[in-house]
């Protein structure tokens, strides 16, 4: 019969090492059995797509999972009305590419109709709720796959794969359900819906070494470029319409590069020459080998990467 | 290419995927251990360091002589407990040169069952703490039952504190006596399913975590991380499984709705106009072209074909082994949907309805004969009756006392009649296969985590073999 080991553990040896599966190729089996679960067990599900590499590397997965056929679902974007142009232009290019629907869910339409208050501060983040959850009531998604990873914070790092929501859409931490092996429960009542998370082992290094391999496209500006930014809260701001510099401000041009796509009102760049997607894995490791004290990387990457850790602590 | 090469040494271009989890008492150090681990695997970022050094010295951790107090790189949980919420399982991620690992942190006290169950059910190895200064308690009992149960490949014990016993080899003799004589009384280790190692640590101070401590010259073993960076994970133990398994989570049968993206890259639109293939992940053993396969459907005859195909995104592949997820395609035009299982041909038995079964009870709302409930195993959902509850585990003996109903955090044994028939193996083997979940029809709760049992009587040479 078979069976595990001995009461001698056996250890690996090099030579078996080479036969084995990388973790990249484990995390992508693992995200694609719970993409294909998740279609299977679901009458509407949606994925949530706003051009950012996390909701990139989710659509590619998605792809795989489905190949020859097409993605099976349509994706939705939460639009603040303050992206970067560019981003936009990303979503319509790669939504005509898979011949996908896209569902929008507008902020600027809600707040133009009086049903959201623009904030003192100018930030449209907080304010994506109330569409995102309009868009998953009118379309009767009862699913939606989104990019969210448990290394990101303390509290996604309790967060279920398949996570329920009540019709408020809320996250009740205190009463999940426990998740046991690879057999996802997604079971949910009407007005319930559930939010599935496939990339949720993976790290924000696995994510860029998965774009690496993968060869996936991303918005331009998720690698270095010149653009006139102004220091703003310990950041670097782009100036655009809804993103202006006080007179006190100085504009000056610099090489950066975005490391999370969003709201153009209150996602900062950082000072970056990581042109391409291996400077920018190389990068987002530096930041890792630098802490761990024992390798000097490059100073220049280094401390780009420590500004970038100190700014994603701010977000 | 210049940056696979920069990246090698830093573990990050090869590294294979190791999960594990934490188990352990109150106040035994495993926040610490888990700090110990990430900290000194340099897995926490210097602002992150900065914040708990700044903390620990609010506080006045280590007096005089200042420090760290890694216990508050978990401190999302410490807080949490503070509060009295529900303490979760929290998932944690590091790497080595060798390896990414995954830590499941399972809270040690409340609902400890329901946290070591979920945490144990997707580790490779899980690590119990027991603090030398208490020895075995009755936790550590029930916390090796559980993982006995689940058959959790590797079982590492961690006496911690280590020094604050002077670093005693006779009080560690006696302690890895008293584990490996539970061990023996549970079974863990001795019948080749799991294998036990146990390591003196001081997760304070770091002997024996991530590198092997001199002042343990009685101690010739490794340290934890090089244990951790070195067993074989439970998928690559699968994936050397003789009996292939493969349930069928969907059939992709695009019907000339073809992903444009492929057909723009030159896909021969005429060649993919039939084509049929099913979807799903490799839970054991490995597949070839031209294998023989079985597969199972409910109200089918067990039917044999070949395989024709083995396809992943694009790629045609000669073999495939667990835990990847595949597209597969046979010989034969026949009827096969979601909740099916393709099996290698000779080496499953027969479905059957009546399900023999350990149920580690996970909901407040107690288990009862005669209630109706859902079974979710594999690919498939079913009802199922709860014909009798034929006994409670008592975890620190491990007898099985009698009993007529499992409240929450209790194991018990039970059967159950669905309402069709399941490709259902015993546990003990298929650790895929083998397990399932009892779910509330009326909520759509999780209630308990099943293990699939022999019938009794049942024989394994007796079985019927298809």
């Amino acid at each position: 019969m078979s069976t595990y080991t001995t009461e001698e553990p056996t250890l690996v040896t090099d030579a078996a090492v080479s036969t084995r599966l990388s973790s990249l190729d484990t995390l992508e089996s693992e995200a694609i059995h719970i993409i294909r679960e998740v279609v299977a067990e679901f009458e509407k599900p949606a994925l949530l797509f706003s051009g950012g590499k996390d909701s990139v590397v989710m659509l590619h997965l998605a792809t795989k999972a489905f190949w020859p056929g097409k993605v099976p679902f349509p994706v939705l974007h939460v639009d603040t009305g303050h992206n970067f142009p560019e981003v936009i232009d990303f979503r319509d290019r790669t939504v005509e590419r898979l011949g996908l629907k896209l569902v929008v869910g507008s902020v600027q339409e809600f707040i133009d109709r009086g049903e959201l208050a623009e904030r003192a501060d100018g930030t449209r983040n907080p304010l994506q709720t109330v569409p995102l959850l309009d868009a998953i009531q009118r379309n009767k998604f009862d699913a939606v796959f989104g990019g969210g990873r448990r290394d990101e914070d303390k509290a996604r790092a309790k967060e279920r794969i398949l996570s329920l929501r009540d019709e408020f859409g809320q996250w009740d931490p205190r009463n999940q359900r426990p998740e046991l092996w690879n057999l996802y429960n997604g079971r949910h009542t009407v007005g319930q819906h559930v939010r599935a998370f496939p990339i949720s082992n993976w790290t924000e290094l696995d994510i860029w070494r998965y774009i690496e391999r993968e060869n996936i496209e991303l918005p331009g500006l998720y690698y270095a470029h010149d653009r006139e930014v102004f220091a703003r809260d310990g950041m670097w701001r782009a100036v655009g319409e809804v993103s202006q510099p006080l007179p006190h401000e100085e504009v000056i041009t610099k090489t950066v590069r975005y490391r999370t796509v969003g709201d153009m009102s209150c996602t900062g760049a950082v000072e970056s020459a990581a042109a391409d997607v291996s400077a920018v894995v190389l990068e987002v490791a530096a930041s890792t080998i630098t802490e761990r004290g024992a390798t000097r990387a490059d100073d220049r990457i280094s401390e780009a990467a420590m500004e970038d850790r100190k700014k994603d602590g701010y977000f | 290419m210049s940056t696979e090469t920069s990246l090698l040494g830093t573990g990050l271009s090869s590294a294979s995927l190791f999960r594990f989890a934490t188990a352990g008492s109150v106040d035994d150090g495993k926040s610490t251990l888990v700090g110990r681990l990430l900290h000194d695997s340099k897995a926490i970022l210097a602002d992150q360091l900065d914040a708990v050094a700044r903390t620990s010295a609010d506080r006045g951790f280590g007096g005089e002589k200042g420090g760290i107090d890694l216990a508050l790189l978990t401190d999302g949980l410490r807080a949490e407990r503070e509060q009295g919420i529900t303490i979760d399982v929290a998932y944690r991620y590091f790497a080595t040169d060798r390896r990414s690992f995954i830590l499941a942190d399972c809270p040690g006290h409340v609902q400890y069952t329901k946290n070591t169950v979920t945490g144990a059910s997707t580790a490779d190895a899980v690590v119990v703490l027991i603090d030398a200064r208490k020895g075995v308690l009755e936790q550590t009992r029930r916390h090796l039952s559980v993982l006995q149960l689940l058959r959790v490949a590797h079982v590492i014990v961690a006496v911690n504190k280590i020094d604050l016993v002077e670093f005693s080899e006779s009080v560690f003799r006696d302690i890895e006596a008293d584990v490996q004589k539970v061990a023996r009384e549970l079974g863990l280790g001795s019948d080749g399913v799991a294998d036990l190692l146990v390591i003196p640590v001081s997760a304070l101070d770091g002997d024996n975590v991530v590198d092997r401590s001199d002042r343990t010259p009685w101690y010739t073993g490794p340290a934890l991380l090089e244990v951790l960076e070195t067993l074989p994970a439970a998928d690559e133990l699968e994936a050397e499984l003789e009996s292939f398994r493969f349930p069928v989570q969907l059939v992709i049968r695009p019907q000339g709705a073809l992903a444009p993206d492929a057909v723009a890259a030159g896909l021969d639109v005429e060649a993919y106009r039939d084509y049929r293939a099913y979807a799903g992940q490799i839970t054991e053993g490995s597949v070839k072209l031209g294998d023989q396969v079985t597969v199972l459907s409910p109200g089918h005859e067990p039917r044999t074909t070949t395989v024709t195909g083995i396809d992943f995104a694009g790629r045609e592949l000669e073999e495939a082994a667990a835990p990847q997820s595949v597209a597969i395609r046979l010989a034969e035009e026949i009827d096969i949907a979601r909740g099916d299982t393709i099996a290698a041909a000779g080496t499953v038995r027969e479905s059957t309805a009546d399900l023999y079964a350990a149920l580690c009870w996970l909901s407040p709302k107690p288990l009862r004969e005669g209630a109706k409930v859902l079974v979710k195993h594999g690919t498939r959902t079913v009802q199922a009756l709860v014909r009798n509850v034929t006994g409670k585990l008592d975890l620190a003996t491990f007898n099985l006392e009698a009993a007529s109903s499992l409240e929450l955090n209790d194991i018990g044994h039970a059967q159950l009649r669905l309402a069709a028939p399941l490709p259902l193996e015993n546990y003990l083997h298929h650790r895929r296969t083998g397990a399932f979940l009892v779910i509330d029809p009326i909520d759509g709760n999780t209630l308990a985590a099943g293990l699939v049992k022999d019938h009794p009587g049942d024989h394994e040479d007796e079985r019927y073999v298809i």
